[in-house]
């Protein structure tokens, strides 16, 4: 199945509830409320066929300031190698400012998230280092980076940035991985139309421990 | 002109409300038979062709497809104007707890729910329709296997679903010729597989509605309609139009090559070849109407495109609308002599409503990571999956919950997604940077999910009546819900979770996030797994059940509902082949009474 739809079942209904929530109770036995009011989403019948940009269905949020903050962290997060490019350099600040201005409550909650926490890195970084994030060296970023970038051993002053860093660290995963660079680098070679499907190569059961597994 | 408006209806023999599983399914077989159908569909026309989005990335996506409240599933999900919401179309719950709530997903397109969901299809076993007599709890159909055996067989080969005979106790094999070859296992599959069977639980090839091969629409035709030459030829001409997979594509897109089963793929282009069916969209059912004589005469509807109230009238009425939509127009259905609505003498009407019992567990395995990159989309979803195998053991009473469950499972190099890279933090400890594209490209492929579907057993507490306050944007009535689940239901979730660990851990790998032992805590709520079944059951009294084995309600002869409504239980076997083989039945019923002039 998609994917969306095996991970998302109890997030999705929560989010109904969260929707009804948000109106006044007499309206809540009966809650309809899709997005938050004032704003639009995509509606429930948007055109599937077409590609989409960011900033073409909801106004952006993010200013050059913020924008080279939220670049800088994208770099640290997923810097280019040997294998495929950094993932600013593939247009996931243009996908995250998306994410962060779209009406739905998901993404407002990790908006208010994330611009608190694009502006804490640069307070953090002119605190240490009397300079924005983007302007710190790589061991720069890295000293404050190292202190945030694991909620389970963050000290208590850096629960808050570590909840911030974990949200944006999936937030330009996703946003990398779903690109053709990113989808490059992880070498998946599907997508493609097949006139059989073979099942996979002996190599790969003897790796997996299968052994000649036999085909059935 | 098969689909027509308000303005030119023409005479019907049949109206059938729903276009989805249900629908499709009873149109097909009456228009096939030579019945003159009216469909009415609430939603509108949606044609997969064109529609799909097959290759697209989610990079094409807003919010890289993510789920969100206008589109539960992610955005290429099939479904147009659905959800567990449905804007201008609320419902009321009567309290907001996960434990007593019942979440209602609708579909407003043509073809309904058939255009996005996981295409599992397996069938009833003996004792699914005996329940009562093997444990003495919930209700006996008043039908055996035996007597639906013909029309699974039948239904199986029009759509075309893949599988094995594998002669599991209670998981009946089908006919020969019936079932398409199942997909190659991908390594996911053959590793839990391995492991399972060291643990006791069996794992053969999945059932699911894709075409693995083209139909033969040389010897089927036959088959499906003995005698009926224009029947066949119509049938045989649009097995020709339907492409095997391509190994490519989520299924729950829907499928522009028609490779999957989809009402609209499958059973409405034959069904309109026939010239006998029209189908009517964006019509809102509200009720069915009587004549003088108690019979039905048509159903009132809500052209939604005007809000004007429309009519149409035919000889016999089929309700196929959803369990609980039609649940909804039954109870709506209100005239003197049905003051508490329509075919409800019993007071039965939108009570044992019915969903599957659902719970997951994650885990990541070290022998799947770093393998040698190769394609694994296969048949998009599962290759194979564990039947229930503890039914001696249930039957002796030492499990502690009285009926069984099968898991769906999968894993292996998806398309990348929004999750890919994301919230592994417990494998990586925090990594970033390099490190962190280096982990990704290491456990890419080596996630594994196990999803439990179990059987629910009807109870009093769980049901839906109309709320006496609240009305859709149209002005109709909407229904309330009241939830519970059992501890039948919620000890046989806690069995899953510990289940699926065993499994995880048998194949060397780490559970992500708690195995939750509290069985309320791991049950999915009400309506989330989406087998909405129940509301309008079938029984062998008139007293306890709102309709015959046929489908027919016991108050207006006329009158025939063919969804889910009629379960009497919801074994764990997913519920979608088994509607469309009782609305086969059932259509073939109908044409055999119009036919001796009793309808």
């Amino acid at each position: 199945m998609d994917e969306p739809l095996r991970v998302d079942r109890r997030t999705a209904i929560q989010w109904v509830l969260a929707a009804a929530s948000a109106v006044p109770f007499l309206q809540r036995r009966a809650s309809g409320a899709a997005a938050t009011p004032g704003t639009r989403g995509y509606g429930t019948d948007p055109d599937l066929n077409r590609t989409y940009l960011p900033g073409e269905l909801w106004p952006l949020t993010l200013t050059p300031a913020l924008r080279s903050a939220a670049a800088a962290l994208c770099d640290v997060v997923i810097p280019a190698d040997s294998e495929s490019p950094s993932a600013s350099a593939v247009g996931v600040v243009d996908f995250i400012d998306e994410w962060i201005s779209a009406p739905y409550d998901t993404q407002q909650a990790d908006r208010k998230t994330i611009l608190w926490g694009l502006a804490w890195l640069d307070a953090e970084s002119q605190r240490r280092y009397q300079s924005s994030f983007a302007g710190l060296t790589q061991a720069q970023k890295a000293a404050i980076c190292d202190d945030i970038c694991y909620l389970p051993e963050a000290k208590p002053q850096f629960a808050d940035a570590a909840k911030f860093f974990a949200i944006y660290r999936d937030l330009t995963a996703g946003g990398f991985y779903t690109t053709p660079a990113g989808t490059r680098d992880l070498k998946y070679v599907g997508n493609v139309p097949l006139t059989s499907f073979d099942g996979p190569p002996p190599e790969v059961l003897r790796k997996a421990g299968l052994g000649e597994a036999p085909r059935t | 002109m098969p689909f027509v408006t308000p303005a030119t209806l023409r005479d019907y023999d049949v109206i059938v409300v729903g276009s989805g599983a249900a629908g499709g399914q009873s149109a097909y077989t009456l228009s096939m038979s030579g019945a003159r159908v009216l469909m009415l569909e609430a939603g509108r026309n949606y044609v997969p062709e064109h529609e799909t989005p097959m290759f697209q990335t989610r990079g094409e996506a807003p919010l890289r497809g993510a789920s969100t409240p206008d589109k539960p599933f992610g955005f290429h999900d099939a479904t147009v104007d659905g959800g567990w919401q449905v804007p201008g179309e609320p419902y009321v719950n009567t309290t907001q707890e996960d434990s007593g709530r019942f979440d209602w997903w609708r579909a407003r397109m043509l073809g309904g729910r058939t255009n996005h969901w996981g295409r599992y299809s397996f069938r009833n076993g003996p004792y699914d329709f005996k329940p009562r007599s093997r444990d003495g709890l919930g209700f006996d159909w008043p039908l055996t296997y035996e007597e639906l055996a013909p029309y699974y067989d039948k239904v199986e080969m029009l759509i075309g679903v893949y599988g094995a005979n594998d002669g599991l106790e209670n998981t009946p094999n089908s006919s020969p010729g019936c079932l398409l070859p199942p997909p190659r296992p991908r390594v996911s599959d053959l590793l839990i597989a391995q492991r399972a069977k060291k643990v006791g639980i069996p794992v053969v090839a999945g059932h699911r509605a894709v075409l693995t091969q083209p139909l033969d629409h040389t010897n089927l035709p036959a088959r499906l309609h003995p005698g009926n030459h224009d029947a066949q030829r119509i049938i045989a001409e649009h097995m020709r139009t339907r492409a095997a997979c391509f190994w490519a594509t989520p299924c729950g897109r829907g499928c522009s090559i028609r490779a999957t089963y989809q009402s609209t793929t499958v059973h409405l282009p034959p069904a309109l070849a026939t010239g006998r069916l029209d189908i009517l969209v964006n019509a809102m059912a509200r009720e069915v109407t009587l004549d003088k004589r108690g019979l039905a005469s048509g159903v009132s509807y809500v052209d939604k495109l005007t809000g004007r109230p429309g009519h149409a009238p035919a000889r016999t009425v089929v309700l196929a609308a959803s369990a609980c939509e039609t649940v909804r127009i039954l109870l709506n259905s209100k005239s003197s002599g049905f003051e508490d609505g329509l075919a409800n003498s019993s007071g039965k009407v939108g009570r044992y409503l019915m969903d599957t019992v659902g719970s997951s567990v994650d885990g990541q395995i070290p022998l799947l990571e770093s393998l040698p990159p190769h394609n694994e989309d296969g048949a998009s979803g599962g290759h194979m999956y564990a039947p229930w195998w503890l039914y001696g053991e249930q039957l002796a009473g030492k499990l502690g919950f009285p009926r069984g469950y099968h898991i769906e499972f999968g894993g292996g190099r998806n398309m990348p997604s929004l999750s890919t890279g994301a919230g592994i933090e417990w494998l990586t400890g925090g990594s970033y940077g390099r490190r962190f594209k280096e982990d990704v490209r290491r456990y890419y492929g080596s996630f594994v999910y196990f999803d439990g579907r179990g059987e629910m057993i009807p109870n009093e507490h769980s049901y839906c009546e109309i709320d006496p306050d609240v009305k859709d944007r149209w002005g109709i009535p909407v229904l309330r819900f009241h939830w519970n689940w059992s501890e039948h239901e919620t000890r046989q979730a806690a069995h899953m979770q510990s289940t699926f660990a065993q499994i995880i851990e048998a194949m060397g790998g780490r559970v992500k996030g708690p195995v939750l032992t509290d069985g309320a805590q791991a049950i999915a709520p009400g309506g989330s797994i989406i087998h909405e079944v129940g509301g309008a059951i079938m029984g062998a009294d008139p007293g306890q059940s709102v309709t015959n084995q046929w489908g027919q309600t016991w108050d207006v002869r006329n009158l025939f509902i063919t969804d889910g409504a009629v379960f009497a239980s919801n074994a764990d076997k997913n519920p979608t082949l088994t509607i469309m083989a009782l609305a086969w039945r059932t259509a073939d019923h109908i044409v055999d009474r119009m036919k001796r002039r009793e309808l």
